[in-house]
């Protein structure tokens, strides 16, 4: 279990851990307004502004890390920042929906483009199969 | 020397397709490793996340999140599907597409109407054949898939699925069991199935800011996408690893063809070089 003056900090994104150890004092830009977290702090919920988390670590270090947003829960002896990897806001996300449905949209128009890297390589592979089609030919015949 | 010139010509043809084969081997090799690692990266992210929605949904009973209510009647599914963006991975992609098709033909049963969300461009040659409508589509992810490249195409399915025009939310993808086994599978995102209650050790009293419901519901989101995300990641290791097998297979068949075509060319070359010293023996006994 943690030391009685510091607290275990995580900072975790979905794309990987960003930090995993011992902290002393946390610092995290909360939705409504920045917070200072030291250990024993009352239990919190809440939701984080981009910016960036400061952890003091007991040797005296200050580490720092930039969060575009996410969320932050505090228990008393830890403290779990759920980072986002990607700044987001909510006509942003839209953009990002609007953009995703358009792709459909074009995809399904023109079904008969360009010709891709993916039919190049099975155009490639049914080279392949021919060419072994002609060797057994051979074999048979020779 | 009949034949002898064609055969030559085929062997050269097969070398260059082999050593093709042989470096995709190779490049998918590598790249499955980083894939894995990036899977194993995203594991912390998601179990954080589940056992703090747990800790939340626990200490608020009479909140219910819309994302977590399982609607009585179900009009229309949508099912989220996440393929490659190249071939030449053995029967990866069929593998997922089949399934696909076995769990529309499932809800179209019961009289469920079935939007598709595409993830990778084979997805998309396959599924827009059909009639099903397709609501969002993205490819091209690369080799290391990123969140803010899924964010949006999530969303419209989160959109649909808030609005009410589809009830239930289905992930399909490959599950990476090992090098040599890929399995498709299907996942229930949407209502998000209750985390169980042992996973909890206490309750907490949180503060909440803002609210518990809209934490709750920001959670959540970010939670199915991360699933999304994982589903994408282990897509690539999957796909790296079964191009590898198929590689490697077909690296081999090329290995097998050439030496086949090598004693086929010897003969020629021996017959013909026979037949000529024939000839010529031939020639002087008649003088």
């Amino acid at each position: 279990m943690a030391e009685p003056h510091t607290i275990q900090v995580e900072v975790v994104s979905a794309e990987g851990e960003i930090f995993s150890g011992l902290a002393t004092m946390v610092f995290a830009p909360a939705s409504q307004g920045d917070i200072g977290v030291a250990p024993r702090h009352a239990p919190l919920l809440s939701m984080l502004k981009p910016g960036e988390v400061r952890v003091e670590t007991p040797a005296g270090e200050e580490l720092f890390f930039f969060v575009g947003g996410g969320a932050i829960e505090v228990q008393p002896h830890r403290v779990t920042v759920l980072a986002d990897t990607a700044l987001r806001a909510k006509d942003l996300d839209e953009a990002a929906a609007l953009a995703a449905k358009q792709r459909a949209e074009e995809a399904l128009k023109d079904r008969s483009s360009h010709i891709s890297q993916a039919e190049a390589l099975a155009e490639l592979a049914r080279a392949a199969a021919q060419l072994k089609l002609i060797a057994k030919l051979r074999k048979v015949r020779g | 020397m009949p034949g002898t010139k064609e055969i030559r010509a085929k062997i050269t043809s097969v070398k260059s397709t082999q050593k093709i084969t042989r470096a995709m081997q190779m490049v998918a090799t590598s790249k499955m490793r980083r894939a894995q690692e990036r899977m194993r990266a995203a594991r912390p992210y998601a179990d954080k996340m589940r056992s703090v929605i747990a800790n939340l949904s626990a200490a608020n009973p009479d909140y219910h999140s819309p994302f977590l209510q399982d609607r009585p009647t179900v009009g229309a599914i949508g099912i989220i599907v996440v393929s490659t963006d190249r071939g030449l991975a053995g029967a990866l992609n069929a593998n997922v597409f089949k399934q696909t098709l076995l769990l529309m033909r499932e809800w179209q049963d019961k009289g469920a109407a079935v939007k598709l969300c595409l993830i990778g461009a084979k997805g998309m040659t396959f599924f827009r054949r059909l009639d099903t409508p397709i609501v969002a589509n993205v490819s091209h992810l690369g080799d290391r898939p990123h969140v803010k490249d899924l964010i949006g195409t999530v969303k419209v399915m989160l959109d649909e699925y808030s609005d009410g025009t589809i009830d239930r939310l289905f992930l399909v993808g490959s599950e990476f069991v090992n090098t040599m086994t890929q399995r498709p599978v299907v996942t229930q995102l949407l209502p998000v199935a209750e985390p169980p209650a042992e996973d909890l050790q206490e309750h907490w009293d949180y503060i909440y800011e803002p609210e518990a419901a809209q934490i709750l519901d920001a959670l959540l989101m970010r939670y199915i996408e991360s699933q999304v995300y994982r589903a994408a990641v282990e897509n690539v290791a999957s796909e790296m690893a079964a191009r590898m097998v198929a590689m490697k297979a077909a690296t081999d068949n090329a290995g097998k063809l050439i030496n086949e075509m090598q004693l086929i060319y010897n003969k020629a070359r021996q017959a013909a070089i026979t037949k000529e010293l024939a000839e010529i023996v031939g020639g002087a006994a008649a003088v």
